[in-house]
């Protein structure tokens, strides 16, 4: 009983991956940074990898798996275009927070 | 294990009936390329290169109509993507937009002094993802075609250096980013209860499966975070908050994209993801669709008269079409063989024509004042520029759904498809909402008609590009508005899409 617990099943990986998901998006929403922000999309991201991968390995089906490579090629280039834009907000105004950009309301 | 079980087949590649994305990849390549290799071109080639990129790709898809009539909808690339009407008229759609931005463009970039390929490649990569969007048959394939799009818009909405452009650029990449993997979270959870992310297999799924005890609870909680994914796309209320800012931030042109090929694309995504990937759930996505609609309609209408930027009130008039069009996207759910899906593209293709024609004014009148686009730059337009006030006044009318004009087709359309479908409430809603939205556009015309400007005002230079794509813009407008029928009469077969 106890061994069979110990065991990890794939319910323990998809529980796992919407722990990390929702840190992720609850730091999105509490953090400031917005280097932190998009590092919280990141964990987001991944933790939808594990689920996939969880899922793949638990139906044998390669669905999964292949749809993780395409999420870690769009995550490369979103950390290419986001820092590429944070880093020329942040270079204008050093120490901004998102809070700070507040230019555009109405 | 996997691989040893079966041998990897290469998929038969349909090159001819993709060809209106490879044009659109190959014109960014070139532009790319082939202006980083060579001395700066003469003003305005390269975008001239794209309005003619875009204008092949255009009548590519206008050339395959024919041939779905002869030979029915069909999937490519081994079920990858769908070939079928609601493919080939959203591409035409977003094809038109580009064409129109791109001469927009020109100008935009000749007064700036930044004439270069970098955003001509941009907006022809983001067409790429739009139409990969609006045809995909797997969900990852749409997922990629978003990103596609979305991380080309990340970049051309702070591709102005100017503090107000990155501002809307980094909102708009933190907010998209989120709503990215929201939706991404969403397709992993229908992943794992239909076991694929095939469109046609996730429906199939649901045939051969049939649950008495309703929907398992994973994919009502995917659903729930598609339907989130796909409303910050499209910019619905309460997941609105990024457009009024973004779009008032990012370069015109930008913003003239952003709502005409980023919004086609978006409800695009909806119809394949709602409608024709998961029908058998429509009874719990129908009310999402309904709520988001509602509110999208009246907060959007409400919110846009008190706004004093026209480019702002330009955002929450989009967030009200979004609006007029959820209202079309949820009589879909009702029969997907009516008239919702139907009423949803030609809604598409005449919004991206109209509001890339409005923002196109508002460039020009912006830029003879110093880049302000408050409702005050527009006072005594009338008397300095009675063309430019004119076509402002169609593209408004329009916009607020007067009959003679494309807008109110549109309108009409989305409206008798809930009507058909017995949807009284929202119809009434959205014809209530449209009243109070007429008053914000008569707001600009009165303005620009009737209000005398406060000293001597500089008149507004209207640079050849601009003043032929808001020609175009407006004849269509005009002429559509009155001769709609062949537009109606060629969309009916939108509802015979391919799964």
């Amino acid at each position: 009983m106890l061994l069979a617990l110990a065991e990890p099943t794939t319910t323990y990986y998809l529980i796992l991956a919407a722990l990390v998901f929702a840190i992720g998006s609850v730091g999105l929403m509490v953090r400031r940074n917005p280097l932190v922000m998009f590092m919280c999309i990141e964990l987001m991201l991944n933790a939808v990898n594990l689920t996939f991968v969880a899922l793949a390995t638990r139906f044998g089906n390669i669905d999964g798996q292949t749809a993780v490579f395409f999420v870690m090629v769009v995550a490369a280039a979103e950390v290419v275009v986001g820092l590429g834009i944070i880093i020329s907000v942040l270079r204008r105004r050093p120490g901004a927070t998102a809070d700070d950009l507040a230019e555009l309301k109405g | 294990m996997l691989a040893q079980d079966t041998f990897f087949t290469a998929p038969e590649i349909e090159w001819w009936h993709i060809s209106p994305m490879l044009t659109l990849v190959g014109g960014a390549l070139v532009l790319l390329l082939v202006g980083a290799l060579t001395p700066r071109w003469p003003r305005g080639l390269y975008g001239l290169v794209t309005a003619l990129t875009a204008m092949t790709a255009g009548v590519l898809a206008f050339l395959q109509w024919q041939e779905i009539d002869d030979d029915g909808p069909a999937t490519l690339i081994d079920g990858a993507l769908a070939f079928d009407h609601l493919t080939q008229l959203l591409t035409i759609a977003i094809c038109a937009a580009v064409l129109l931005v791109a001469l927009v463009t020109i100008d935009e970039l000749d007064i700036a002094g930044k004439d270069g390929p970098e955003m001509y490649a941009m907006f022809l990569i983001a067409a790429t993802g739009a139409v990969v969007m609006s045809s995909a048959n797997d969900l990852i394939v749409l997922f990629l075609g978003l990103e596609t799009l979305s991380l080309a818009l990340y970049v051309l909405a702070a591709s102005d250096r100017t503090p107000r452009s990155q501002e809307s650029g980094l909102k708009y990449f933190i907010l998209g980013g989120f709503a990215s993997a929201l939706f991404l979270y969403g397709i992993a959870l229908v992943y794992g209860t239909t076991q694929s992310t095939n469109i046609s297999e996730v429906a199939a799924s649901f045939t051969t499966n049939v649950s008495l005890e309703g929907d398992p609870p994973l994919i009502l909680a995917g659903l729930a975070l598609l339907i989130v994914g796909l409303g910050f796309k499209v910019a619905a209320v309460p997941f609105h908050i990024w457009s009024p800012d973004v779009y008032q931030g990012a370069p015109n042109q930008v913003t003239a994209f952003m709502a005409s090929v980023g919004k086609a694309a978006a409800f695009a995504a909806m119809l394949r993801v709602l409608v024709i990937a998961l029908p058998f759930q429509r009874d719990d996505w129908r009310p999402a669709i309904w709520v988001l609609a509602v509110l999208s309609l009246v907060f959007g209408s409400l919110l846009a008269a008190v706004q004093t930027d026209v480019k702002r009130m330009l955002a929450y008039s989009s967030v009200s079409h979004a609006g007029f069009i959820l209202v079309g996207v949820e009589a879909a759910g009702h029969d997907s063989a009516g008239e919702g899906m139907p009423s949803v593209a030609v809604y598409l293709l005449l919004y991206s024509i109209l509001t890339v024609g409005s923002f196109a004014v508002v460039a020009i009148v912006a830029h003879s004042n110093g880049g302000d686009s408050s409702i005050g730059a527009f006072n005594g337009l009338a008397s300095r520029r009675p063309a430019v006030a004119v076509a402002l006044t169609v593209f408004l009318l329009a916009q607020a759904g007067v009959p003679f004009t494309t807008g109110f087709i549109a309108k009409w359309g989305v409206i008798q498809a809930a009507i058909e479908e017995s949807s009284y409430a929202l119809g009434i809603i959205a014809m209530l909402s449209a009243v109070i939205a007429a008053f914000m556009y008569l707001r600009i015309m009165v303005s620009a008609w009737l209000t005398d400007a406060e000293g001597d005002v500089a008149r507004e230079t209207v640079p050849f590009a601009s003043a032929a794509a808001i020609t175009a813009a407006a004849l269509f407008t005009v002429v559509v508005g009155i001769f709609p029928e062949w537009l109606l009469h060629a969309a009916e077969s939108v509802t015979q899409y391919a799964r």
